[in-house]
């Protein structure tokens, strides 16, 4: 491919310098048929004047000496032939003068021959024609010899050029392909066991094959390392794992105990104080009667924090699903039950149609109940109230929900205390509660990969916003 | 010995007492038997350990069980109730502080009768022995002994 390629190339090369050089030489040729034509021109002057064809003729013999000259004539001003001139009998000589027009002297090409007619003056005054032909032998022969030489000079540098290939081909073509069959052993068997061969002569090549070589020994040692790296981590990640599961397991019993060892004593608390009441009531006075409510007081908000505390640990272990559920229908059914177990108050709820989310319906029951509940707890000192449950589309593709009453509200500062467990806002003696509700709505949503914030201002009412 | 005895099973000298109050409080004065961990109820029950040679033609109306307990705990004495041709049908009232779903589904799983959660407030509870009693003491009519 590449000696056809310098082959054409060399080719072409030959074609146009013999181009160039058969054009001028043409040129030669042109010129000196010129000259010829004015030097028998002037010597056939006297000739035609004293009207003597045989001198004229015998001027012309002398082509003898010109062997390209083929035929030559004069002509008298009248354009009759006076003289001619053939170096063979076959060949034709024109019976008339060619017309010149009015220059002085013309030439063209015709049947492989080179023609040429001039004008013949003496002392300015037009006397004839002379005509000379002359064929193209030396022209042909040139060209012979160059297509020779061409011929000559592509075979020498083919022979060359195919010689210094197979050269190269052992000291750079083969050294590269082994290369390439060794990069492509390596792509398709994923290890490095193979090595290019660099026992050659101390060249570039040799060089690349080490690099090429240096590269597979360090993709080797990278590749045990990511394995051992890898069998560290999963060996890690087994590890941790195993202690996570403890760590849960752990934490289950640690609730699982709460819910029953954290109870017991508080029901014996509750149970003695009210059978000590009932028993020797008679013997203590209003004074002590207060303070055994208090303990009592005190066993139950105990029960309901322990309580709480399950719940949010339920929430956080509990499995969870994912379907749509139909957020409205909750809220609505929230509100009616905690209307039903207080309904001496105004309150006016607005509970937007049509609010779904996907998740597991029971955790999202439990942030709807929290919300909404929180609402109705915290108007509980206003006279009359509203609570609000929409969704706006503030937060990109999914839609931000709202629980929004015009309550107690709070400081805007202590916003980030809000959904800590045990973290309260307002006094147990203002609102009651054990600050577990919102931690467990956090949780929640969290859970469902989403979120909750609120703003607020005091006595002018919260919002709260979540995403599910 | 009575056919209307109650088994009480639980560890807790103070719930004892509660309960013990709870069922006077409510005018129930059927015998009660206490076995204070799972061993002793399944002796009671089978005539096994102290209570052997004790006559297994009377069973106790109702079972009132704890699942927290010492030695064998409720469940696995629930289990020996349930597969035991002479206790298969007593009826089993499983009474526990917990409150956790998967201990209330092991417990219905192997065959309580019903599943009542102690409350922290003792007028609650005295409210939720009255309802047992009244239930499982009056109105329930039990399985005829020894037939099956």
């Amino acid at each position: 491919m590449n000696l056809l390629v310098s082959a054409m190339a060399l080719l072409m090369a030959c074609a146009a310098f013999v181009i160039y050089d058969l054009a001028t030489f043409r040129d030669v040729i042109t010129r000196n048929l010129s000259v010829q034509a004015q030097m028998l021109g002037s010597n056939s002057v006297a000739a035609i004047m004293f009207a003597d064809p045989n001198s004229a003729e015998s001027t012309l013999a002398a082509l003898r000496e010109a062997p390209t000259v083929v035929a030559a004539a004069v002509y008298s001003g009248d354009g009759k032939m006076f003289a001619a001139y053939r170096r063979d009998r076959a060949v034709p000589v024109p019976m008339t003068a060619e017309t010149v027009g009015n220059e002085l002297e013309r030439h063209w090409y015709s049947a492989g021959t080179l023609k040429l007619v001039r004008r013949i003056f003496f002392q300015g005054q037009p006397m004839g024609f002379i005509f000379i032909e002359s064929d193209l032998e030396a022209l042909n022969s040139r060209l012979r010899r160059y297509l020779f030489i061409s011929a000559l000079v592509l075979l020498g540098s083919m022979a060359a050029a195919s010689a210094a290939s197979a050269a190269l081909t052992d000291a750079v073509v083969k050294p590269i392909s082994a290369l390439a069959e060794a990069a492509r052993a390596v792509a398709l068997r994923k290890d490095c066991p193979v090595r290019v061969d660099t026992t050659g002569p101390l060249n570039e090549l040799a060089m690349m094959g080490d690099a090429f070589n240096n590269m597979l020994d360090q993709i080797e040692r990278r590749d045990r390392e990511l394995l051992a790296a890898r069998d560290h981590l999963e060996l890690r990640v087994e590890q941790r794992t195993a202690e996570l599961a403890a760590a849960n397991k752990e934490l289950e019993s640690f609730s699982y105990s709460v819910s029953h060892d954290l109870r017991a004593p508080l029901r014996s608390i509750d149970g003695f104080s009210q059978a000590l009441l009932e028993d020797y009531g008679d013997k203590f006075d209003a004074e002590a009667r207060g303070h055994f409510e208090r303990i009592r007081a005190a066993t139950r908000r105990m029960g309901v924090l322990i309580d709480d505390l399950l719940n949010l640990a339920q929430v956080t272990r509990a499995d969870m699903r994912r379907e749509p559920v139909d957020l409205s229908a909750i809220a609505r059914s929230v509100a009616a039950d905690i209307r039903k177990s207080d309904g001496e108050r105004r309150v006016e709820c607005v509970i937007g149609d049509g609010i779904e989310a996907e998740g597991d319906p029971r955790l999202l029951r439990v942030v709807m109940d929290n919300l909404l509940r929180n609402a109705w707890k915290y108007t509980s000192k206003h006279p009359t109230a509203r609570i609000e449950f929409g969704q706006t589309q503030m937060n990109g593709g999914r839609p931000v929900l709202f629980v929004r009453d015009d309550g107690a509200g709070f400081d805007p500062a202590y916003a980030g205390k809000l959904f800590g467990a045990f973290q309260r806002l307002h006094g147990a003696a203002d609102f009651p509660g054990t600050g577990v509700g919102l931690a467990t709505v956090h949780r929640i949503l969290q859970r469902h990969g989403g979120r909750i914030w609120a703003e607020a201002e005091v006595e002018k009412g919260a919002t709260f916003y979540f995403v599910v | 010995m009575n056919d209307d005895a109650i088994l009480l099973v639980e560890d807790n000298a103070d719930d004892e007492a509660l309960t013990l109050r709870a069922l006077k409080h409510n005018q129930i004065k059927n015998e009660v038997i206490v076995a204070r961990d799972g061993l002793q109820a399944v002796q009671y029950l089978f005539g096994e350990g102290d209570y052997a040679g004790r006559d297994l033609e009377h069973m106790p109306q109702v079972i009132l069980l704890d699942l927290k307990l010492p030695k064998l705990d409720g469940f696995e004495v629930l289990k020996r109730i349930r597969s035991d041709e002479r206790t298969r049908y007593l009826p089993v009232v499983i009474l526990t502080t917990s409150n956790e779903e998967m201990d209330r589904l092991k417990g219905y799983g192997l065959g309580a009768n019903s599943y009542v959660r102690k409350p922290v407030e003792f007028t609650e509870f005295i409210q939720a022995v009255k309802q047992l009693g009244l239930y499982w003491l009056l109105l329930n009519q039990n399985a005829p002994p020894g037939r099956m």
